[in-house]
């Protein structure tokens, strides 16, 4: 399937360091881990390359200290890269003059913050609108559309609280909203929930996946939380000091993890949500079952686990079109389920 | 200063035991070189005269050249100075016109004009946005200054006395129409000013809004004593002042302080000024500024809004870097420009910091006020003055007690108002009347007032026969006072002198006896332990050119003296207070509550109390100080106490501590570097105040710069001042350096 790329990130580093430029220069752009450690330079982002695709969902997660909050500075430039080479929609965006990044902000992008970011003079209506305000919108106009996303996010009634009134969650509905009040194309997401509790937590992502369904955003999504990631990702990307360990789908980083850390992080991951029947299915062997009671290979192992742990035989899986190809067996839904315990 | 900590020279036998022995006994070892030297050679002993650089003359020729030869090119200094002058004298002319002076109609013209304009803008800002809010205010002050361009020409040349023929006249121009015709309607009678129930009402509805009842009425009733006692007159004197001169070192505190945060290189010049600025005592910046402008209300006005921008330029930077960057971000992300950034997002969501800021500018502003009146600035400060030289301390208390009343109404108007800043009332259902409760009000009284007191001269200002307390009261205090210090002087007598005899005088000429050497010497071996040699040059340096080289050696070891024997009995008194109040939350409460209050008095009120108990003379002195210098004592005791890790105490309990064995072995060394600082803040207050406390004598550096105010003798003020800044900057750098060094020991930090 050919898809459209939104933003593509080509050898992106960030080095903190009292010169980072000329550290750079003096390593042809390729310090090792030890120039830095004996230098005491600081790679915060390492070689990072990778694309973003219109419509889609991409997560990059890591450990803290991994890089991950840096590098989506760096898109949404918060912080200039040391180098690399960085596209939005073909234009270069590290050339991008301080007055075209400010449009760039003010029409194209929407960004939501840790802890949330509100202005604590402003009331809700007024930091929803604050976006809006900047670009020096009318009152009425800003309000009116202010309110609008108000009630996307189920705040209605509200608008006249001063964010030190509201809930945690309620406050980050209030970022959401903001960070949608213009409309974006591209929506960046830093660690939006992990500063709330487990409940609420779940209750946020469920309705960002009902306004994804909406709005059907090119998102960069930040987390620390594996589970989260596999959740709401079309794709995930690892990132380990610094560098891009892993970028796949959460089944591949489950079923094939490019080394320890990644297996580490899928270890816990809720394997029957995220693999798939067809990729763990066995080759037909010349046995045909009947398509009757095939398996859909689309399926998660979840869905299916009680019917192939229940029957005797194998089960046939049938493809996209119907036709069968190929089995599962118990003994094969049973190791992917529990197999990498054993080791 | 962890900074300039070099390797210590590990070769030879001075070097090792400079790097490895004891402090102590290093101190000891410099100490007897330097007296060996001196004892031998007469110039380690006394610095000899022609080693005594005349910095206080160039000083004082740079000044003259200033004033009278130095030229900017188109203009010269002068002028520009008087140019400054005449900006700074129109709103005060204006203010005062409106609290004391009163004045022709036609001359409160542009007042009106200024805050009708305001007035608008606010309700456009309201119905069309800021910027067209903006725009408005600027046509119609643009407006009032093209029209009366031909009057502040004419005042201004006046004032630059370019053209002495020309006789500025009054205010003249299209808008002389309206003010004709109020002329005529008034018979070009002069107005009042605004009476004073107005002004105390109208402090008490915005106590009301910021604090509710409680404050309101304690406002209300501090400001009345004003009025009652006669006073009025002086303390709207003082307090025009105060209101000229808050605004100009608040924008200027807060330009500085923006400007500090967005360039490295402001950072590097503006942030060690700013630290020598606040070490120098408010007496030193009259010098310079009486030099250049003269005496009078405007260079006490000038003096004023340079000594107290620094807290604000302070505040704004503290508020600027203590921005949530998550705040920072989402306003970048949210398109800001980086004005947008500065004004919509950086500075109102730290407001509370920059009120704080601005109420510590108020307050050094009437401290500064106060003082003032040295160089002839009007008001209670100056009553206080005449009353204090002529020791009449019946009319020299009502009248500190109206400062400190003042003091006390404006300290803790400001600090209502900024924690009131962080919470916002629904408003969903008010009306607008509800919304706009106290301005209306407020407005309805001023009216009122105003109406009344063409009917009834009482509403304007109290005449003498109605006054509760009048002239004939404050002779009668002045008899009890005198009659109780009579009474009291039989049991003050015996430990005064003894204290005099005993300690004081043997402790001043140990001082007065010790050879520089011997000074220098072991401030430097300890800046090298503590600092490395950055500290050791710094404070030596400091020593050296600053005070030696200057020739103030002999006051400035008289300051030390009265500094430390001050200190003797601020940690004294300030430790064991700290103990106590942590013990006790009852009495911490209470302790707070004294530390608050007493850190709102203007210093000079401090002299009051000396003055009765001791008169004049080096007791008095050092009795001064105490009070003022005793707070940060008490408070970092307290702190220091009270950030003692909870596990740390439970620890010693278990262990098997009695309270007393807890407190000494456990509580009080954990706590020793916090104690420390407050010492450190002790002697900086000390110093200051001793600057103050040359009205009532001393032979030290604060009256040098006293000396050197009637003589306009700039190099002898600027010198003294700076004199006690560095002995202030010495202090501070080696008790930080120790108290850094034993915090990490200590691992925390």
């Amino acid at each position: 399937m050919q898809r459209q790329i939104q933003i593509t990130c080509r050898n992106i580093w960030k080095v903190f360091g009292p010169n980072p430029e000329e550290f750079m220069e003096r390593h042809n752009g390729k310090p090792s881990p030890e120039a830095f450690k004996a230098e005491g330079y600081i790679g915060a982002v390492q070689d990072v390359s990778f694309d973003v695709y219109t419509g889609e969902i991409l997560i990059i997660m890591g450990l803290s200290g991994s890089g991950k909050s840096t590098i989506i500075r760096c898109i949404t430039r918060l912080n200039d890269p040391t180098s690399g080479e960085m596209d939005y929609e073909g234009k270069d965006l590290l050339k991008a003059t301080p007055q075209e990044l400010i449009e760039l902000r003010r029409h194209k992008m929407g960004m939501v913050f840790q802890n949330f970011g509100l202005l604590p003079h402003r009331d809700v209506l007024s930091n929803v609108a604050f976006p809006l305000e900047v670009q020096g919108i009318d009152l009425a106009t800003r309000n009116a559309r202010a309110q609008e996303m108000v009630d996307l996010v189920g705040l209605g009634g509200r608008e006249s609280y001063f964010p030190r009134e509201l809930s945690g969650g309620q406050q980050q509905r209030v970022g959401i909203a903001r960070s949608l009040a213009v409309e974006p194309d591209i929506w960046f997401l830093d660690e939006p929930f992990s500063a709330l509790d487990p409940l609420i937590r779940a209750e946020m992502q469920d309705e960002f996946i009902r306004l994804q369904q909406m709005l059907k955003k090119t998102i960069v999504f930040i987390t620390h939380d594996f589970e989260e990631a596999t959740k709401l990702a079309d794709r995930i990307g690892i990132m380990k000091d610094g560098r891009m360990v892993q970028l796949d789908t959460a089944e591949e980083l489950v079923l094939n993890p490019a080394d320890d850390y990644v297996a580490e992080f899928a270890r816990n991951a809720p394997r029957e949500r995220i693999v798939s029947v067809g990729a763990i299915m066995e080759d037909l062997n010349g046995t045909a079952g009947s398509a009757e009671h095939a398996l859909d290979a689309k399926a998660k192992i979840g869905e299916v686990a009680e019917r192939v742990l229940n029957s005797s035989v194998p089960l046939p899986v049938a493809g996209e079109d119907g036709a069968i190809i190929g089995m599962l067996s118990r003994e094969r839904i049973t190791k992917a389920l529990f197999g990498k315990q054993d080791q | 200063m962890s900074a300039g900590v070099s390797e210590p020279d590990r070769n030879g036998l001075v070097g090792r035991f400079l790097a490895r022995g004891s402090l102590p006994l290093q101190m000891l070892a410099v100490a007897a070189v330097a007296l060996a030297l001196s004892s031998v050679m007469d110039w380690a002993w006394d610095w000899p005269k022609e080693w005594v650089i005349p910095i206080k003359l160039w000083i004082s020729d740079f000044f003259r050249w200033l004033d009278k030869e130095a030229t900017l090119g188109l203009f010269t200094v002068k002028q520009l100075t008087r140019t400054l002058s005449w900006v700074l004298k129109q709103p005060l002319i204006w203010t005062e016109q409106l609290l004391w002076k009163g004045a022709k109609p036609y001359e409160f013209l542009p007042v009106m004009w200024i805050a009708i304009s305001l007035a608008v803008g606010i309700v456009a800002s309201r119905l069309r946005g800021q910027n067209f809010a903006m725009i408005v205010v600027a046509v119609l002050l643009g407006v009032v200054v093209i029209d009366s361009l031909p009057f502040i020409l004419l005042s201004l040349t006046k004032a630059l006395k370019i053209a002495p023929w020309m006789e500025a006249q009054a205010f003249t121009g299209i808008s002389q129409i309206p003010a004709d015709m109020l002329d005529a309607v008034m018979t070009s009678k002069k107005l009042k000013h605004i009476p004073w129930i107005a002004v105390v009402l109208g402090f008490g509805v915005f106590g009301h809004w910021v604090g509710g009842w409680r404050l309101a009425g304690a406002v209300v009733l501090s400001m009345s004593y004003l009025a009652v006692t006669g006073l009025w007159r002086e303390s709207m004197k003082t307090f025009s002042l105060v209101a000229v001169a808050v605004p100009f070192s608040a924008l200027l505190g807060l330009s500085l302080g923006v400007w500090v945060t967005r360039s490295k290189r402001a950072a590097k010049i503006i942030t060690p000024i700013f630290d020598l600025m606040q070490a120098t005592p408010h007496l030193a910046y009259l010098v310079p500024v009486v030099v250049m402008f003269g005496a009078g209300q405007v260079p006490a006005l000038i003096a004023t809004v340079i000594f107290a921008m620094p807290p604000m330029a302070r505040c704004t930077i503290l508020a600027i870097q203590t921005v949530p960057s998550d705040i920072v971000e989402s306003g970048r992300m949210s398109g800001c420009t980086e004005r947008q950034l500065l004004w919509k997002v950086i500075l109102p969501s730290s407001q509370k910091t920059l009120l704080l800021g601005l109420n510590q500018v108020i307050m050094q502003t009437l401290a500064m006020v106060v003082i003032a009146s040295l160089v002839g600035a009007q008001g209670l400060g100056h009553k206080l003055l005449f009353s204090l030289q002529q020791l009449k301390l019946g009319f020299a208390t009502m009248q500190g007690m109206a400062i400190v009343l003042m003091a006390v109404v404006l300290d803790r108007l400001t600090q209502a108002y900024a924690n009131r800043a962080s919470v916002h009332e629904h408003h969903e259902a008010a009306g607008f009347v509800q919304r706009h409760i106290h301005i209306i009000v407020f407005f309805a009284i001023l009216a009122v007032s105003i109406i009344a007191s063409f009917y009834l001269r009482d509403v304007s200002i109290l005449p003498r026969k109605h006054l509760l307390v009048d002239n004939r009261d404050a002779l009668e205090l002045d008899k009890v006072i005198k009659a109780v210090t009579f009474f009291l002087i039989d049991y003050i007598r015996p430990p005064r002198d003894f204290i005099t005899v005993y300690m004081l005088i043997p402790m001043r000429d140990l001082y007065h006896s010790m050879p520089w050497s011997l000074i220098v010497g072991v401030i430097a071996v300890v800046g090298y332990r503590l600092g490395g040699w950055t500290l050791a040059a710094l404070t030596t340096g400091l020593m050296l050119f600053v005070i030696l080289a200057a020739g103030n050696w002999e006051f400035a070891s008289t300051t030390f003296y009265f500094v430390s024997s001050a200190l003797v009995f601020c940690v004294a008194i300030g430790v064991p207070i700290g103990i106590l109040s942590a013990r006790s939350e009852r009495v911490a409460k209470a302790v707070m509550f004294m530390c608050d209050l007493l850190q709102t008095f203007p210093s000079f009120i401090y002299l009051l109390p000396a003055i009765m108990l001791f008169r004049v003379g080096e007791l008095a002195i050092i009795f001064a100080i105490i009070p003022y210098a005793s707070v940060p004592a008490i408070r970092y005791t307290y702190l220091g106490l009270k950030r003692i890790p909870a596990v740390t105490i439970e620890a010693a309990t278990a262990n098997g501590c009695t309270s007393f064995q807890r407190l000494w072995k456990v509580e009080l060394p954990v706590a020793l570097p916090e104690v420390m600082l407050g010492v450190n803040q002790t002697i900086m207050m000390a110093l200051a105040m001793t600057a103050i406390t040359a009205l009532i004598g001393g032979q030290d550096l604060g009256q040098e710069i006293y000396r050197a105010l009637p003589t306009s003798d700039a190099g002898r003020g600027v010198m003294a001042g700076l004199g006690i800044a560095s002995l202030g900057i010495i202090a501070d750098r080696l008790i930080g350096a120790w108290a850094a060094k034993r915090k990490e020991a200590l691992g925390i930090s």
